[in-house]
């Protein structure tokens, strides 16, 4: 900023005034008062001359003093007459100007008004952004001139809503009117706020003019509503990438291999732990590297979950096949287990496990749109690792092999197939993506021993409501369910959303009680 | 002879059965003016794209016996869905007798209104002693509040014995069924469905795993139940068919074939295709 | 010819178990009264409120744990939402410990202390009677029972089975939880219902009253196990148990499977209102950790230790669990998890008839080599 005062106060000396400044008001900026100090602030502003830049940058900046009777700027060991900005002897003792808040503010909205008029295009259009939050209506005859001498499109824009705001004060109804109907095509809460008192009678008496703010509010809540709801709908599919990717799993050990693993939501902590491990590495002994910890975590989660499952598959499940209601209660015990290690080996708080900064901050879509990074990553992730399920599953070996055992054991051991390393196989795949899910999941909520017991019954509703045996069933599932939950939670609050979902699901499974994609035949029943 | 053995399977007097078990009538008494006891008209049932039956029409004349055969796959056991209503036809008609409509109701309704099913794997209570199994398919109030008060009268007990006696499974009265042979869990899962006395009798595959003795007088007992009761029996076993007498009709991808006696229909050439191949 | 209903229900045991039962209420009315109230406090036959407040809870486990054993040891519906029907009944009566608080509360108010703190200014509706001990009484079955059966009927209607129902009653329990959790749906959120003072006038604290509530507890739980007796020996039972095994059979000889699974799971849910309603004011405390899917799953893990398909058998297994979970939590806290955990593999794996199966094994064996 000091630089940039330089070479302002520098050229400022090397060229001739064009039209030189009043010296009185010059002197008002430093009166007592602040409302007379605002009044003179806003005259300087309103003769759009580069002096006053100087000036005004000068004692945004605390380098404007009160010498005597002379405004005086005071630079190191120069001083210079703020008027004429000549070189003057340095004064013997400078008052200081009071700048308080008021001031400020006043100022840098003063300061962004007058870099309209700079030469350079990146300047005034970042000064026509500033604007946009504080416009008073005594810019107005300034800013028509800035607009008067803008030929670039994008600032002409930010200048006619800026000119809009401005003129909103104006005493001649048509100009307000003009004004309210330049507005009414913005998409921004604080443009409401400054339509707001001109639908009240008492501050607007043209009927016309608050009529059409009346409906300009009506307009920019509508689009506001939009943006809002396609937030919701974004947050939704996101929270039904996660969904998917916890009930992937799922899907594949109990939709196609009829096994319920309770411990399925541990499996996504297990996970979420090795992500949060490889962090620790990363901190350790690659500090230089941290951003691509995340990538590097991925198949340490995926096989650290697939080795817990194969050991759940070989020791547990395995002597349960047939039995759906015992596995169940198995599998349970199996997530105790896994939460109390949990708990003993990383302590039962949540761990940290921080974003990388590639994946901080996101797209803005709307003045009030935010799409962040790590949510749009994650979905994806989830497509991602969808593609690699759907080939697994169809287009190889394993996949057929799979196929094979879930529709007819016997027959599938009896052409060869090795069912029992299918089953270990198959159900290491089945957790590993479970990992795979810890992985997102640690990038968007808390990670912690109890983290998996949250997602467990969202993840079997998923499964329930895809129908069983069915890949594309769990997808539609979860995308629904997350979209569905994240806008009934708009209106209606986090918890109520939840349980009428849930109360949804048990009505839908009157009607479907396969789900979905349902498999439909005499063949389905026992 | 054995109908004289078997007193369960005398008309008695109509008890307060009329009503379902949720306690609302269902329509009517089962009405035979018309000499048939079951109309099956156009029925399809297709299972994704798949025509399990394909508007298989078919009458049961009271009293007859009748049988089905057919090659795997040609509808049989989707057919004894539709009528015990465990599958619902995506269209056509299904009467009992002139006056109830199948479709609408549910299978303990329609067991209730008297027809019986014999499945084609033999499914008994396992973990129910013999008699016990015959005394839950005895026909009675079978609603909950009477089922919590039941108590087996002296009448019933005999009745019980009776058709121990017939089944040949007295012996074996207070065994846990599931200890039977295959061959005995028929004969039980048939003594179950005397007990039910029901109207119409859907028997899929009655012999199968029987010894030639047993397959004899099954045939002997359903021989003699014909008449009073309408009998369906779905089989493979020729000789067993024959046994039986009676017509034959021949199923083949969800529709007749052919009917006539069976001397008639094996030499139809093209039930002869479908058995042999094309 | 048709023996009286009572007659009926004297068959329900044999006489040993008549025997047994009766040693059981006697230790409990008698017995155990006399050693808190007649021995002094360094004797060492003394029982201390501590052991008679632990072993009243556990006897109301073993009461939701006969509740459980009925709909799934003989009607082979496990369920993972009893805990919800515990809890039902737990907060019916809750609410009347309440109002016995009067204004003995910390506000001093006439409404309890929860409501205060929303600032709410009255009793809401849904609070209006439960001032009456006989209106919260019967809040207590009839709560549970409204819930089970509007769940039940559209559940069973819809032929929803085994892991499914599961799954779902989990979910049912969850939803609840999550209600419970919200201060404004007026049972007093996260902290639930605590602080009670007083029951029908009487300190809920005295000696006397804690031992009454003992004895009606195992009053209870003696009825319990009569009335469960005589209905898994009646007909109902048997279909019961046939539905267990092959359901379309006992369809298609003309038994209608929704009213009688309806009826057991009903009563079932009963059940474990009264045991929630006999539980709060011997713990002093319920709130909405206890609809907790994970709650409600131990009790099937009772069940599955006793030996489910038998009656004594949950009654055991509640027991051993919770005796050891008491000594767990004061001795090794950090291992209870890993015990219980793996109490649910082992016993799945290795003991599929519980601990009764066990011992009947053992009793065959024995009986065989003698």
């Amino acid at each position: 900023m000091t630089k940039l005062l330089m070479i302002l106060l520098l050229g400022a000396c090397t060229l001739p005034a064009q039209a030189a400044l009043d010296a009185a008001q010059v002197r008002q900026l430093a009166a007592e008062d602040s409302t007379d100090k605002v009044a003179a602030i806003r005259h300087l502003t309103q003769t759009a001359d580069p002096d006053a830049v100087r000036v005004l940058q000068a004692m945004a900046e605390d380098s404007l003093f009160l010498a005597g009777d002379r405004a005086v700027i005071i630079d190191g060991d120069n001083a210079y007459d703020a008027t004429s900005g000549e070189s003057i002897k340095m004064p013997a003792a400078p008052e200081s100007i009071t700048v308080n808040n008021r001031i400020r503010g006043e100022l840098s909205g003063a300061l962004a008004a007058l870099k309209l008029f700079d030469g350079e295009r990146s300047v005034r259009l970042e000064s026509a952004q500033k604007l946009q939050s504080k416009v008073s209506p005594e810019m107005a005859p300034l800013l028509a001139r800035a607009l008067a001498k803008e030929s670039d499109p994008e600032i002409k824009a930010l200048l006619t809503l800026a000119h809009a705001q401005a003129s909103l004060g104006d005493a001649d109804p048509a100009v307000r009117l003009a004004a309210v109907k330049a507005l009414a095509a913005t998409t921004s809460p604080a443009i409401k706020t400054v339509l707001q008192p001109l639908t009240d009678k008492a501050t607007e008496a043209d009927d016309q003019v608050r009529y059409e703010a009346i409906a300009a509010i009506k307009a920019i809540d509508g689009r506001l509503a939009l943006a809002e709801n396609l937030g919701r709908v974004f947050s939704g599919l996101s929270l039904g990438s996660i969904l998917l990717l916890a009930a992937l799993g799922l899907a594949i050990t109990y939709g196609v291999m009829g096994i319920i693993n309770m411990a399925h939501g541990e499996l996504l902590m297990v996970g979420a732990y090795a992500t949060y491990g490889m962090q620790s590495l990363f901190r350790a002994y690659l500090p230089d590297y941290l951003d691509w910890y995340l990538p590097a975590a991925i198949p340490l989660a995926f096989f650290s979950a697939a080795l817990i499952g194969v050991v759940m598959e070989r020791t547990v499940i395995r002597w349960l096949y047939g039995r759906t209601l015992e596995t169940l209660l198995a599998t349970w015990g199996l997530s105790l287990v896994l939460i109390q290690s949990a708990r003993v080996l990383f302590g039962a708080q949540n761990v940290e496990v921080a974003n990388p900064s590639w994946m901080s901050g996101g797209i803005e879509l709307m003045p009030n749109l935010m799409l962040p990074w790590n949510r749009i990553i994650i979905v994806g992730f989830a497509l991602f690792v969808l593609t690699l399920v759907w080939v697994l599953m169809n287009k190889t070996r394993l996949g057929m092999f799979v196929r094979a055992v879930t529709q007819n054991r016997a027959m599938a051991g009896c052409v060869g197939v090795p069912t029992a390393r299918i089953d270990s196989l198959a159900f290491a795949l089945g957790a590993g993506i479970a990992g795979l899910g810890g992985v997102a999941l640690s990038q968007i909520s808390n990670v912690g021993p109890d983290m998996g017991q949250g997602y467990i019954v969202d993840s079997f509703m998923v499964v329930v409501v895809g129908g069983v045996g069915q890949l594309a069933g769990a997808v539609w599932a979860a995308l629904g369910l997350g979209i569905f939950s994240k806008l009934l939670e708009g209106w209606a609050g986090a918890v109520i959303a939840k349980i009428s979902i849930l109360v949804c699901i048990i009505i839908f499974i009157q009607k479907r009680p396969q789900g979905i994609f349902a498999l439909k035949g005499r063949f389905v029943d026992n | 002879m054995i109908s004289t053995l078997n007193p369960a399977l005398d008309d008695r007097p109509e008890g307060s059965d009329g009503a379902d078990q949720m306690g609302h009538l269902v329509s009517g008494e089962l009405d035979l003016s018309h000499g048939v006891a079951l109309y099956l008209e156009d029925i399809t049932v297709s299972f994704d794209g798949f025509k399990a039956l394909n508007k298989l029409t078919l009458n049961i004349g009271a009293g007859e016996l009748r049988c089905i055969i057919g090659p795997n796959g040609a509808g049989k056991t989707t057919m004894m869905d539709v009528i015990t209503g465990k599958t619902r036809p995506d269209s056509g008609k299904a009467y009992f007798g002139q006056s109830i409509d199948l479709t609408r109701l549910s299978e303990p309704e329609i067991a209730h209104i008297g027809i019986g099913r014999k499945f084609q794997k033999p499914t008994i209570f396992e973990q129910h002693t013999v008699s016990e199994n015959l005394e839950l398919a005895m026909k009675t109030d079978k609603r909950v509040w009477k089922s919590l008060l039941a108590w087996l009268s002296g009448d019933e007990r005999d009745r019980i014995a009776d058709t121990l006696r017939l089944i040949r499974l007295n012996q074996e009265a207070d065994r846990p069924a599931g200890l039977l042979s295959h061959g005995q869990k028929q004969w039980l899962e048939i003594g179950m469905l005397l007990m039910q006395e029901p109207k119409l009798l859907l028997l899929d595959e009655p012999v199968a795993g029987m010894t030639d003795d047993e397959t004899m007088r099954t045939a002997e007992l359903f021989v003699s139940l014909a008449g009073k009761h309408s009998l369906v029996v779905v089989e493979h076993d020729m000789a067993f068919v024959e046994r039986l007498g009676g017509l034959v009709t021949v199923l083949h991808e969800g529709s007749v074939l052919a009917e006539g006696d069976l001397a008639t229909v094996q030499n139809d050439q093209r039930v002869i295709e479908v058995y042999l191949g094309r | 010819m048709r023996p009286s209903l009572t007659l009926r229900l004297l068959a329900a045991l044999d006489k040993k178990s008549w025997l047994a039962l009766g040693v059981f209420l006697a230790l409990s009315l008698i017995v155990v009264p006399l050693l808190h109230l007649a021995v002094g406090e360094d004797s060492a036959f003394y029982l201390s409120t501590y052991f008679i407040t632990l072993i009243g809870k556990i006897m109301c486990y073993a009461l939701v744990a006969v509740a459980m054993d009925l709909i799934w040891g003989y009607g082979g519906i496990l369920s993972l939402g009893h805990g919800l029907f515990f809890a039902l009944g737990g907060y019916a009566f809750g609410m009347y410990l309440m109002r016995q608080i009067g204004r003995d509360g910390s506000y001093g108010a006439d409404i309890p202390d929860f409501m205060v703190f929303l600032d709410w200014k009255e009793i809401p509706w849904f609070w209006s009677g439960s001032d009456h001990f006989a209106w919260a009484g019967l809040l207590v079955l009839a709560v549970p029972a409204l819930v089970a059966f509007v769940f039940g009927y559209f559940a069973f209607r819809s032929r929803i089975k085994g892991v499914y129902f599961s799954i779902i009653t989990q979910a049912l329990t969850y939803a609840a939880m999550l209600l419970f959790f919200r201060n404004e749906t007026g049972f007093g959120g996260n902290n639930g219902f605590t602080d009670f003072k007083r029951v029908l006038g009487y300190s809920v604290t005295s000696p006397e009253t804690r031992l009454v509530l003992f004895g009606l507890t195992a009053i209870a739980l003696a009825l319990t196990l009569v009335f469960a007796a005589w209905l898994v020996k009646s007909k109902f039972g048997r279909v019961l148990t046939a539905i267990r095994d092959a359901e379309s059979r006992v369809m298609f000889i003309g038994y209608n499977p929704l009213w009688y699974k309806l009826s057991i799971w009903v009563i079932s849910a009963v059940l474990c209102g009264i045991a929630g309603a006999l539980y709060v004011p011997q713990v002093g405390i319920i709130n909405p950790s206890e609809m907790s899917p994970a709650n409600s799953i131990e009790i099937a893990i009772w069940v599955a230790v006793g030996g489910r398909g038998t009656l004594i058998g949950p009654i055991i297994g509640a027991f051993v669990v919770n005796l050891a979970k008491s000594w767990f939590t004061v001795s090794f806290p950090e291992y209870w998890l890993f015990f219980l955990g793996l109490l649910f593999i082992v016993v799945t794996l290795m003991l599929p008839q519980g601990l009764v199966g066990l011992w009947k094994k053992i009793t065959a064996r024995q009986g065989a080599s003698a």
